[in-house]
């Protein structure tokens, strides 16, 4: 009478073979008799996401080890490596002392790779590359200079013509590592700033709008004739946004790249080993670009499954060899060799 | 206390089964039964629960303060729902006022309007909006939706009327405006549908009195149908205000992640849902991440109170129809 | 209406036929972008639904090609565990409420399942991530199986109610008439009776479910691999739509489109399937 009670008979049948089928007993952790592959998976940082699948497909082909990473942000990452429910966490911002004293179980933090923030801006007929100083971009992301003509731009910038326009400020809107990286220069370079705003991977910005990701802020820029924002350095070049040289601490006026991120990770290197939350902002250096930052992943340090720790702690040498090659071609920055160095030296921490 | 709905299922017993299996084999249907229901209730509690349970730190730390402040600074851990209510009633008393007109026409048109062949595939397309998820509304609002609205209605409105508060600033595309309208988009089949039932349900007789008084069909529908129906469709405007608070997804992709109270329909702006969804996962610190639980937990309640008005409406239809 | 002028009769039937049209023009205002979002889809969909977005996995950004197989698989999966947990007790608390309603437990249940079906699905994610995640130590598919079925308990519990309560009191009678026992009257003669509406509204609970990405974030988490294990990371088409569409890759873009235009098509068809067996159902009533 009913035709489609027999199709719903079906569909629930076909569920229970398959839910039946195929996962009776627990997941083996290992390889071995059952042939299943490793599995390991490891969650958090969006900004790491892209290079990370890459790093897992690649690592994949040469071992079979399937390293499954999630972008689910890197507070997320923390949270979850916290409570233990992931075998790895990435994180663009170091965990505090503070909140390491409220982890159950020894870990390591270990940077894997550094990412570079450029300024970008949307001037009508302007390509070039402006040169900016720390102050002044503080003073604009404060809101106190208003005016793209303003003296002080136009002092440091006499070749180029600026128009009588306002400044848009545009941040993220959500929580983001690139915030972090960006506010914790600011903070850096300008007490105002640190005592007004501070750093964080979501502040409360005291002028101008908000977008959505770094395609966000991105987009805003590039419709938005005035506006300023800084973003990754890929989606500057991807989209040919104009970005500033920013004056570093050695006073010169310094373009993002992966070597000159490359050079603010080597001079981040002895603060490093002195306390590895340090960050590689504002760094000396003849070349180093200021505004760099470093990507983490958390580890146990005492995991109990002894053998998947095995292939983890694998996987990331891995990285920090050959995985670094990789980086640059994502226009991520590679570690300099100290730091791949001191990296491999805290892997080793892992038992 | 079988017999409510039933009539009597003790009265006429032939003996074919065994008494005392039958009385067991009823016993345990009903436990089975009361079983499943009380599932159902256990899942709110937990959720309710849950919520309570993480949201403690905040609301320890704040108190009622929480409600009322609009600052929301995860440097200084300093949070306030006030920006996320604000946005929140903004966009979904808007979408609201864009959907019930649009909704009430649809359903009298498929209704009293339409002829017969076209009321079920004009009411089957209706409810397809209901069916589409919410992750696919959100890919068309930002790949093609925010920049259309951007180019062709918030540019010529901030340029032209940007003097006025409810236009002003620039264009970003991504804005109230654009949570607005997909909001307003998803909630008209819910509204619809509900519509289109309680109108259907007003008896013919009413129809006919009317028409026999010499009344056009649209002053029938409008003096007589609607009147007739207006309790039921405030219960349906009700329940579509339910949904327009509680969608997440898409409006997350299109509204610009604020926490500003704005008066500016061009302007991005932030809702309840949308802040749990957009943080959760970023939020370090336990305090921040108790805050958006506190949202979250603000949510439900309001839900829930949404929810026990449309019932309570709903109740009084069904009185009203027995003095009727 | 009782004035009889001329031109006010004049203008009541002009208003009549203004306003009737209007209701028509609201229809179509109202349907328009039904046919506006299936079109894009189609358009910016179709050509990446090709075999090996159908049966590949995710390739790794700056290689392009490489599907969502183990995301369409991973939808289905946790869908049918979804079902499978939701369906008794649905269908249970659902009998409850037609035949034992009128008690104030009752009446609480109904409004507890009506506070259920309007709860925002992010806020059911997060809570099975504390039920499930937290104590196995691990995201799973059966964690986004039950965070799924959770969201489908009540509306099965509705509609149940609703098609139990539209059986015919004269079949129950006659069945207890012939002495069989309460159990086996709901069993073998009301719930096959009412079975049309129930499936009806599995269907639609299912096409609900299918396209929900917000409780499955911390619940399923996503997967890059194949994976069938109850205790492993799983992917799903809204996930995935949600993740690529966030990222700023052009390729990932396309196939956001592709796996949306996927969803689409499974809920269209479960809708369609839905809309004929009402139909069937009504038949068979009259």
């Amino acid at each position: 009478m009913f035709p489609n009670s027999r199709l719903l008979l079906a569909v629930i049948a076909v569920s229970v073979v398959i839910i039946a089928g195929c996962a009776p007993k627990k997941s083996p952790n290992t390889t071995g008799a059952t042939g299943a592959k490793v599995q390991i998976t490891g969650a958090g940082s969006t900004f790491v996401y892209p290079l990370m699948s890459r790093w897992s497909a690649e690592y994949e082909k040469n071992s079979g080890v399937q390293v499954n990473y999630q972008s689910i942000g890197s507070g997320g990452g923390i949270q979850q490596f916290k409570e233990g429910t992931i075998d790895f966490g990435a994180t663009d911002v170091a965990v505090s002392l503070e909140e390491e004293k409220t982890f159950t179980r020894p870990f390591v933090q270990i940077p894997v790779v550094a990412g570079t923030v450029a300024v970008v801006y949307n001037l009508p007929g302007i390509t070039t590359n402006l040169k900016l100083t720390p102050s002044v971009l503080a003073d604009i992301f404060l809101g106190k200079i208003k005016k793209w003509n303003d003296v002080r731009i136009a002092q440091l910038n006499p070749d180029v013509k600026l128009p009588d326009m306002d400044i848009v400020v545009v941040h993220r809107s959500d929580g983001s590592g690139t915030t972090y990286i960006f506010t914790d220069y600011l903070s850096t370079v300008s007490s105002e700033w640190e005592q007004k705003i501070g750093r964080g991977k979501s502040v409360s910005w005291p002028t101008g709008v908000g977008g959505k990701g770094n395609e966000g802020v991105t987009g805003q820029v590039k419709q938005l004739p005035g506006a300023i924002g800084y973003v990754e350095l890929s989606y500057a070049r991807h989209n040919n946004l104009p970005f500033a040289a920013i004056q570093n601490a050695s006073g010169n006026f310094v373009l993002p790249s992966e070597e000159t991120g490359m050079e603010a990770t080597a001079a981040a290197v002895e603060r490093l080993k002195q306390d590895i939350r340090s960050s590689a902002v504002n760094m000396p250096g003849e070349n180093s670009y200021p505004i760099t930052g470093f990507v983490y992943v958390l580890l146990d340090t005492q995991p109990k499954d002894k053998t998947k720790a095995a292939e983890i702690k694998k996987f990331f040498e891995w990285v920090l060899k050959e995985g670094q090659k990789m980086a640059s071609e994502l226009d991520y920055v590679p570690l300099a060799s100290e730091v791949v160095e001191m990296s491999l030296q805290k892997l080793a921490e892992v038992q | 206390m079988n017999e409510t709905t039933t009539g009597d299922p003790t009265a006429p017993k032939v003996r074919t089964h065994n008494r005392a299996a039958t009385f067991w084999s009823d016993r345990l249907f009903r436990a089975a039964a009361v079983a499943c229901a009380s599932v159902v209730v256990l899942l709110v509690l937990f959720f309710a629960y849950e919520l309570w349970r993480s949201s403690e730190l905040s609301i320890r730390t704040f108190g009622w303060r929480f409600w009322i402040s609009r600052d929301w600074d995860p440097v200084r851990e300093r949070f306030g729902a006030l920006p996320f209510i604000w946005g929140t009633l903004v966009t979904s008393v808007a979408a609201l006022i864009i959907a019930v007109p649009l909704s009430l026409g649809t359903a009298i048109f498929i209704a009293e309007v339409a002829p017969r062949w076209l009321r079920q595939p004009v009411s089957f397309v209706v409810e397809l909006l209901a069916a589409i998820p919410s992750v696919v509304y959100g890919l068309w609002g930002v790949f093609v939706m925010v920049p259309w609205l951007r180019e062709h209605v918030q540019v010529p409105l901030s340029q032209r009327f940007g003097h006025i508060p409810l236009f002003a600033g620039p264009a970003f595309g991504v804005s109230m405006m654009a949570a607005i309208l997909v909001l307003s988009v998803m909630i008209i089949p819910y509204i619809t549908a509900v519509s289109r039932e309680v109108i259907l349900a007003v008896p013919q007789a009413q129809r006919e009195a009317s028409y026999g008084l010499g009344a056009t069909k649209w002053e029938t529908i409008r003096r007589v149908v609607l009147r007739y129906a207006r309790v039921g469709i405030l219960g349906a405007i009700i329940l579509g205000y339910g949904r327009a608070v509680g969608e997440t997804m898409a409006v997350t992709m299109v509204i610009g992640n604020r926490p500003e109270i704005t008066t500016s329909l061009l302007q991005p702006g932030y809702t309840l849902a949308s802040v749990i969804a957009n943080e959760f996962t970023e939020a370090t610190s336990p305090l921040y991440l108790s805050s958006l639980t506190e949202l979250g937990l603000l949510l439900f309640i309001i839900t829930l109170v949404i929810n026990a008005l449309a019932r309570l409406l709903v109740w009084q239809v069904s009185r009203g129809e027995v003095q009727r | 209406m009782i004035r009889l002028s001329r031109t006010h009769e004049w203008w009541r039937r002009v208003l009549n036929v203004l306003a009737l049209t209007l209701t028509g023009v609201c229809a179509l205002l109202v349907m328009a972008p039904v046919f506006i979002i299936l079109i894009y889809l189609v358009t910016n969909g179709i050509r990446s639904v090709n075999l090996e977005f159908l049966t590949s996995l995710p390739k790794p950004p700056g290689e392009p090609g490489g599907g969502l197989a183990n995301a369409i698989v991973g939808s289905f999966y946790m869908v049918g565990l979804a079902l499978v947990l939701s369906l008794p007790i649905g269908v249970g608390a659902g009998v409850y409420l037609a035949e034992f309603g009128q008690s104030r437990y009752a009446h609480l249940i109904r409004f507890v399942a009506d506070v259920l079906n309007g709860m925002p699905s992010i806020v059911i994610g997060v809570s099975v991530w504390a039920l499930l995640v937290v104590p196995m130590r691990t995201f799973s598919a059966l964690a986004g199986g039950v965070a799924l079925a959770f969201i489908m308990i009540p509306m099965i519990t509705r509609t149940t109610e609703e098609m139990v309560r539209a059986v015919p009191n004269a079949l129950r009678e006659a069945s207890l008439g012939l002495g069989a026992t309460y159990a086996r009257t709901m069993w073998s003669v009301v719930l096959p009776a009412a079975r049309g509406g129930i499936v009806t509204g599995v269907m639609l609970a299912l096409a609900r479910v299918f396209g929900e990405a917000a409780p499955l974030l911390f619940t399923a988490l996503g997967n890059r691999f194949w994976n069938l294990y109850l205790d492993r990371p799983m992917a799903s088409l809204p996930t995935q739509i949600y993740e690529y569409a966030k990222s700023p890759y052009e390729d990932w873009h396309r196939q956001a489109w592709a796996a949306a235009l996927l969803l689409i098509v499974v809920v269209l068809i479960l809708n369609i399937v839905a809309r004929v067996s009402t139909r069937e159902r009504f038949r068979a009533l009259r």
